[in-house]
């Protein structure tokens, strides 16, 4: 009794104290407004932002000096040749002849055996379909290409990060030490990675191998070591009475137990790894990243929507396969039936072999006929939609976006941006602190310090401002439909499979549909992080009301609690963490596309990095903006984090 | 159960535990042999943040014998029989098993202790659900590097032993939970050790499959005569199943003795609280109810050995009319009527 009313207590102070200091904010920032906002101009360059210029060309015009950037050199070249060699045989004629050494017939019968060697044959037939998309609307090459380089990143991936996993499984101890380094890592927006990627190895595609099999890393690890450590303990426990070492333990009983949830990992693997290669396109990756990205940056949307929809397809049936593989494992088969898939399995390679060969012998089976041709009609027809819709459909989206503007996103710009700095740290610093306790603070104060010492205060600020317009849609988006899909078993059928393919595919694909509606504004990036974020934020919400046990909402109910009672009452309230989870993880995915926003004429940050791309005299603002998003991320994650962890209930640390 | 010959044996215990201690909590070591040693749990906690799981406990398992550890949840059971083979590091104290010290045993030592010498059920089975009926019993083979063919042949006879025949092949999840637990009693047996321990081996399973399993370990008693230490929460298969039990409370041994002693007299008011629901002409000896003959007797009735159990003795002394001698060997210990048995079996009466 006397501790909960120590914690209603508590809560009650931290509700004014957050009041208090909102207050204190608004009326100072209305007073000062505008003064010692340490706004800049874009071509001012911090001394932080010079010195990396300066680094940046040095790298650029003397690279055999240094021993590390030799050893760098050497990884990136070999694996480039890696990549060379295999768009030889798949994707990319080489040198000295007029096709790939493999056709597209054969990769079709490659692709369609391994399919249904891990998946299963239904899975075998969507794969003909997948890839005849591919060829039909026009981007064969590219669609090839990327698998190459999603491929090989996650092999690295896997294999240095499933024995880091296991590592960590049995280890506390480096557990320690990576978890720190995995956070940042999954706190960082991909987009953030690029830039100190192309200053130690340039660009290309061993770049991108490399940028995108680091951003694929922490998933892998930590689900593989999460795997092993949810071992049964009583089994390892029968183990170890019988006298086994631990390396017999480890690969005897964790692993093989552990092998459906590190194929889990594999999955999440693959697809960070994708939407990695598909941005990757920034620093010349090839693939169909590149189409998207040419065609946004001259507002073609008919071509970005359709190089956009077979990412979004190759990334369904990347996930629906590599789940399908993971949930096959460990299937128990009759003999019979084992011996008959694997006489199927041998005939099917002899038939992908000589699809094989009779793809290096003609070549209509070799380079993919140009008809039938489904890619312009679907050029055309996105263009016209979008055409219709920028001369007719402002009548809806105008006043949608200056509501927006005006009523949200310029009060907030001016209360974060246009309000002195120190104003705006303070406030950031004391929230930081009440809402995610004192931890949360003091790293609200090293990354605000971090923020000004990179010199990028005032871009940082006004993208802060999207982002958090961005993630309050998001949150109040999760808890109407997260709420409504708890309560109704029906909607909850129709909607969830649509949020689980909308989370699978690439964030930047969004921001074809997004640019289409709402133009070049600073609205588009922030409705493209919303369809982004929503989903995962939605089943948070979802799955925590309907984690409130059935007995509490029953009793409540015979209590004569009104469906709103119940909800407000009941459900929200027990479902806090699940809440305060989501909102962690939203604002992360809201950051990561506000920044990629920046390549649709979004203001602030996300500009800044990719005009670090095009602008060498830009490249040190560039990186310094990405250091400054990462510090923003990592900020408000350490502060809903600590909000999860205050309002769990077993008081453990979530996610 | 028959007694345990105590003569037999080359006279060294099979496992003998020296004032063993496991406390769990920070800087748990200085707690064994200091003031604070002799605190209740409740206290020991308030003032030093650690937990006396097990408290100074001592006592020796011959060979052969069933010795069975009795305690409620919490009294510090299933730590005491994890000590045995550090698969939870003792506190203090020492197990010596075969004469070995456990404690001194090096990580490659021990691991050959568990290899050979001392085999586990659990509660719980622990049975590795990605392996065959056949592979978990061979399992314990595997680890001490034995080939294939041998550990398979020697699992094979395992499978028939524990009646599992036919199931060879099926997967743990297959199997209901008696089954399962024959299963573990299986790959427990497999190594041929030399003691078995068992922790709560049937509390998972229902009252009918417990029964049987319970028969099943009198019979491989009978016909291995293992060693074997059986945890258990429950009174009545610790009477059942244990040549002697220790009853422990809060981590402390507080009664060791055979069946009858332990119901016929209990160390104190907890032991007797616990032993109150048994039906005492299961379980009591004559030698428990006889009374010293008087002059008044009349000594040329039947006589029966002082260790026959009251409910057997019963029919024999009602149908005499006339007092029974109760004889230890040839020697007159005592006599028993109808008074006496009546006692036991129609009004549970105390008899200490």
């Amino acid at each position: 009794m006397t501790v909960a009313d120590a914690a209603g207590r508590a809560g009650s102070r931290r509700g004014l104290a957050l009041g208090g200091v909102a207050i204190v904010w608004i009326v100072l920032a209305f007073v000062l407004n505008g003064r010692q906002t340490l706004a800049v101009a874009r071509s001012d360059l911090s001394d932080f932002q010079r010195w990396v210029n300066g680094v940046n060309e040095d790298l650029g015009t003397d690279r055999g000096g240094n021993a590390v950037l030799r050893v760098l050199d050497g990884l990136s070249s070999a694996l480039g040749s890696v990549v060379s060699t295999l768009q030889g045989w798949f994707s990319d004629a080489p040198a000295g002849r007029p096709v790939p050494e493999v056709g597209w017939l054969g990769v079709v019968a490659i692709a369609v055996l391994v399919v249904w060697a891990v998946a299963g044959w239904r899975w075998g037939v969507l794969t003909v379909l997948v890839f005849g998309a591919f060829g039909t609307f026009g981007y064969w090459e590219e669609s090839i290409d990327t698998l190459l380089v999603t491929f090989l990143a996650v092999l690295i991936t896997l294999v240095l990060g499933i024995p880091l996993g296991l590592w960590m499984g049995i280890s506390p101890r480096v557990t320690t030490v990576v978890t720190p380094v995995l956070d940042v890592l999954q706190t960082m927006p991909s987009f953030v990675y690029l830039l100190p990627i192309t200053l130690a190895f340039g660009i290309g595609a061993a770049p991108a191998v490399i940028v995108t099999a680091i951003y694929a890393f922490a998933p892998v690890v930590r689900v593989t070591a999460e795997g092993i450590r949810s071992v049964d303990p009583g089994v390892l426990e029968a183990s170890e009475s019988v006298g086994t070492t631990t390396r017999q333990r480890l690969l005897g009983v964790q692993l093989p137990m552990a092998r459906r949830t590190i194929l889990v990992g594999v999955n999440q693997t693959i697809m960070a790894a994708l939407s990695m290669v598909t941005i990757a396109a920034f620093i010349n990756s090839p693939g169909l990243g590149v189409p998207v990205i040419t065609a946004l940056q001259s507002l073609d949307v008919g071509t970005a929507f359709t190089a956009g929809v077979l990412i979004a397809i190759m990334a369904i049936w990347l996930d629906r396969v590599t789940t399908q593989a993971g949930e096959r494992t460990g299937l128990v088969r009759s003999p019979s039936r084992t011996r008959r898939r694997r006489a199927g399995l041998v005939g099917g390679a002899v038939a992908a072999g000589v699809a094989v060969y009779y793809s290096r012998l003609y070549l209509d089976l070799a380079a993919f006929p140009e008809r039938p041709d489904l890619g312009s009609p679907v050029r055309d027809g996105a263009q016209a939609v979008a055409d219709w819709v920028s001369d007719h459909g402002s009548v809806v989206t105008r006043p949608v976006t200056e509501a927006f503007t005006y009523g949200l996103l310029n009060p907030f710009q001016a209360l974060l941006a246009d309000s002195p700095w120190w104003l705006t740290a303070g406030a950031l610093v004391a929230i930081g602190a009440l809402v995610g306790g004192w931890r949360s603070g003091v790293t609200s104060v090293a990354c605000v310090a971090i923020i000004l010492a990179v010199g990028i205060w005032h871009e940082a600020m006004v993208t802060l401002a999207s982002a958090f317009v961005g993630a309050s849609i998001t949150i109040l988006l999760a808890l109407v439909v997260g709420v409504w899909m708890a309560n109704n078993h029906r909607v909850d059928l129709v909607v969830r499979p649509v949020l689980d393919t909308a989370q699978t595919i690439p964030p930047f694909v969004y921001l074809v549909p997004a640019l289409a509606l709402f133009g070049t504004t600073r609205f588009t990036a922030i409705v493209a992080a919303v369809v982004y974020a929503a989903p995962v934020a939605i089943k948070l919400v979802c799955d925590g009301v309907r984690g409130v046990a059935p007995t509490t909402v029953e009793a409540a109910t015979a209590a004569g609690s009104s469906r709103w009672q119940l909800i407000t009452k009941v459900q929200l309230p027990m479902a806090r963490s699940s809440v305060a989870l989501a909102a962690n993880q939203g604002l992360l995915y809201v950051f990561s596309v506000v920044v990629i926003g920046g390549l649709v004429g979004g203001v602030g940050l996300g500009y800044l990095v990719v005009a670090g791309f095009s602008q060498t005299e830009l490249f040190g603002k560039g990186l310094a903006a990405g250091i400054a998003i990462t510090a923003l991320a990592i900020m408000f994650d350490r502060m809903t984090q600590g909000w999860v962890r205050r309002t769990s209930p077993t008081n453990q640390v979530v996610g | 159960m028959t007694e345990p010959d105590q003569s037999t044996a080359d006279g060294s215990p099979a496992l003998r535990v020296d004032h063993l201690w496991k406390v769990f909590g920070p800087r748990a070591d200085r707690i064994p042999g200091s003031p604070e040693g002799e605190l209740s749990r409740a206290e020991l906690r308030e003032r030093t943040g650690c937990t006396a799981a097990v408290k100074d406990v001592s006592f020796e398992v011959e060979q052969g014998e069933v010795f069975v550890i009795m305690g409620l949840s919490g009294s510090g059971k299933s730590t005491l029989v994890r000590c045995l083979t550090r698969l939870i590091e003792p506190t203090a104290g020492e197990v010596s098993i075969g004469g070995q010290d456990v404690a001194a045993l090096s990580t490659s030592d021990l691991r050959d202790l568990r290899r050979e010498q001392v085999s586990m059920v659990f509660q719980h089975f622990g049975l590795l659900p990605h392996r065959r009926v056949v592979d978990n019993i061979a399992y314990g083979l595997e680890v001490r590097g034995e080939k294939k063919s041998e550990r398979l042949a020697r699992a094979q006879e395992v499978v028939d032993l524990v009646g599992l025949g036919g199931y060879e092949s099926a997967y743990p999840d297959q199997l209901s939970g008696g089954m399962q637990q024959r299963v573990g009693l299986g790959r427990a047996l497999a190594g041929d050790p030399s003691i078995l321990l068992f922790d709560e081996p049937f509390s998972a399973l229902d009252p009918l499959i417990r029964r049987d399993m319970q028969q099943e370990v009198v019979r491989l008693h009978r016909e291995m005569s293992k060693t074997m230490v059986f945890i258990t929460h429950d009174l009545n298969e610790a009477l059942k199943l244990g040549d002697r039990i220790l009853i422990m409370r809060d981590g402390e041994a507080v009664q060791v003795g055979t069946p009858d002693e332990v119901v016929g007299a209990p160390a104190d008011d907890y032991v007797r609280d616990f032993v109150s629901e048994v039906p005492k002409s299961h379980v009591l000896t004559l030698r428990w109810v006889m009374r010293p003959p008087t002059s008044d007797d009349v000594l040329d009735g039947p006589a029966l050995p002082v260790g026959t159990i009251v409910q057997d003795a019963a029919r024999t002394v009602l149908r005499a009319d006339r007092p029974v001698r109760v004889l230890d060997g040839d020697e007159l210990v005592g006599v028993v009527t109808e008074d006496e048995i009546l006692r036991v079996i129609v009004a549970e009466e105390d008899v200490a």
